[in-house]
């Protein structure tokens, strides 16, 4: 079934599906911090965008009230928090190094080859109209662990960490029409509170380390005290292999 | 028989129309340019006069041009003829169309490009030399990119013929396809790249470290840069053409009647201009990034090209 003989809902949650596979692109893409968390937030939007289509075009109007979540946790208020965190820990105008750019773009479409391939098996058992879109809520999860992996800093890995939220929370959407109410508010509620803890962290992260930078949270707490002399403690220290 | 003369006759006007109207476009995006910038606009006919000026001038050779030196502008002008006779501007079915298909229209810019490097290269100056690394760099990232692209559509059309192809999308009306929007915006990326615009190219300065293509044709003057200008000035247009058949083909001819051709040539009249305004928008706000910024432009439109092809697979066949 061609994509010209589905109806136009159906046609709009496919468009809307790979724009927000392709914010997860820009996700990988993007170095600067407030451009993450604005490109996360239109995510959110978009997957809140489908999970409405979703609903008028399936008639299931429960999907009405995740997209209602959706839309105030990936939109509003998660942004809003990891928002006011960098403008308070000073790192608003940050931008990190992405190495080999280019190559982690193709590794992303790698991933999306790969996601498609798994997918198969589950479009040829569902009769959902949205069926195909079961491979870009995969990619989108492969995606925002790709960005968890190759990312050094703690809130750019935090918005890894809620993309590959969303695209399970997508993933449900399109290959179930979404889960059962009371599952995606204990989520939503888990994922908020994952947030805020996330601050919390983040606060004692750079009261510890200085930095958000998680290649440097291997150097233990006593990095900025004199070593301890190893010989004089007459034992191996708690990082030795031995 | 008679039909068929009739079909050939158009096909040459519409080839004729295409690279006499050339330069009017690049004066039109001149001049909108002038405007966004506060700036004193030339006459939309000032790159006719240029051209007739140059046609005009004494030509000078350096001493040690050879051969090739003196036939490139020939080269890359029939080229780009060529090529502007495949490109349906304002009628479908035309019969020139099956000259070549779009992956033999990428290699008549290949062809166009590789002797471009080779004159460059040929006068043996620092500059021509620099200019032909860089623009085969930007090619080499280029083209992948807009086969790609190209690709996409054709799996869409089930076609590489690009009248039948834009016939096809004429035809199937407004469907909402995800990966032709990845395709649009891949191909307008190579299209900035390809044809030397902000911010990959600044055609309209001769700053010594930032040229790309005004470096390699540095030695041409007279007939031979008139050529070259003119050649330059019809792929522009032939890649605002192609993005216009491919995604917005509303309007074009179908049949040979006299109004459905005049709707034609009015419509795509319209679409170029906007076209040309949404250009200028993006030239005035982008600035020209540096050299080594370029391979992550353009690694971007190779990746948003992929998307296209793999959404099209994905999404809009299953």
């Amino acid at each position: 079934m061609g994509i010209a003989a589905l109806g136009l809902y159906s046609q709009a949650i496919i468009l809307f599906a790979a724009l927000a596979l392709f914010t997860s692109f820009i996700m990988l893409a993007q170095a600067r911090m407030m451009p993450l968390i604005f490109t996360f937030a239109w995510q959110g939007l978009l997957l809140a965008v489908v999970s409405v289509l979703t609903a008028i075009a399936s008639k299931h109007p429960e999907l009405y009230v995740s997209a209602a979540l959706t839309f105030t946790l990936k939109v509003v208020l998660i942004p809003w928090l990891l928002y006011r965190l960098s403008i308070k820990l000073n790192m608003q105008y940050d931008a990190e190094a992405i190495e080999h750019p280019t190559l982690l773009l193709l590794g992303g479409v790698a991933l999306v080859i790969f996601s498609y391939f798994v997918a198969q098996s589950i479009i040829h058992l569902s009769g959902l109209a949205t069926r195909n879109t079961i491979a870009v809520s995969i990619a989108i999860e492969l995606l925002g662990m790709l960005l968890m992996c190759v990312r050094k800093s703690a809130v750019a890995q935090v918005i890894g960490f809620m993309s590959m939220e969303s695209g399970i929370f997508f993933a449900a959407v399109v290959s179930t029409y979404g889960m059962p109410l009371i599952v995606e508010l204990g989520v939503a509620f888990d994922i908020l509170v994952a947030a805020i803890l996330f601050g919390v962290f983040f606060f004692h992260l750079k009261d510890s380390f200085g930095s958000l930078n998680v290649g440097q949270f291997n150097r233990l707490s006593e990095a900025n005290q004199p070593m301890p002399l190893r010989d004089a403690a007459g034992e191996p220290s708690p990082g030795d292999p031995s | 028989m008679d039909r068929e003369l009739t079909a050939w006759a158009l096909a040459l006007a519409q080839a004729l129309l295409f690279i006499a109207a050339a330069p009017l476009l690049a004066g039109w995006l001149q001049r909108v340019k002038c405007h966004m910038q506060n700036r004193d606009a030339p006459a939309v006919w000032q790159p006719y006069r240029n051209l007739a000026k140059l046609l005009r001038k004494q030509m000078l050779l350096a001493e040690n041009a050879s051969w090739l030196f003196r036939a490139v502008p020939y080269i890359v002008f029939g080229a780009v003829l060529l090529a502007a006779a495949v490109v349906p501007l304002f009628a479908v079915h035309l019969p020139s169309a099956a000259i070549a298909d779009m992956i033999v229209l990428v290699a008549f810019f290949a062809l166009a490009r590789f002797f471009t490097a080779l004159a460059g290269l040929d006068i043996g100056t620092a500059f021509g030399g620099m200019g032909a690394s860089r623009e085969m760099m930007v090619a080499a990232l280029a083209e992948p990119a807009m086969l790609m692209a190209v690709f996409t559509l054709s799996m869409t059309a089930s076609t590489t013929n690009l009248s039948v192809a834009t016939a096809y999308m004429l035809q199937a009306g407004l469907v909402l396809r995800p990966s032709f929007l990845f395709a649009l915006l891949a191909l307008a990326m190579v299209a900035v790249a390809e044809t030397s615009r902000v911010p990959v190219d600044n055609p309209a300065t001769h700053l010594e470290l930032t040229m790309l293509h005004e470096a390699m044709i540095l030695e041409y003057g007279g007939r031979h840069l008139a050529l070259i200008e003119w050649a330059s000035q019809i792929k522009l247009m032939i890649y605002s053409v192609l993005i216009i058949d491919f995604f917005f083909p509303w309007g074009i001819a179908t049949d040979f009647s006299a109004m459905a051709l005049a709707v034609g040539v009015i419509a795509v009249t319209a679409k170029l201009m906007l076209l040309a305004v949404v250009l200028v928008v993006w030239e005035t706000v982008l600035a020209k990034m540096r050299l080594f910024r370029v391979p992550q432009f353009l690694g971007f439109a190779l990746m948003l090209s992929l998307l296209a092809m793999l959404t099209h697979v994905v999404l809009e066949t299953g």
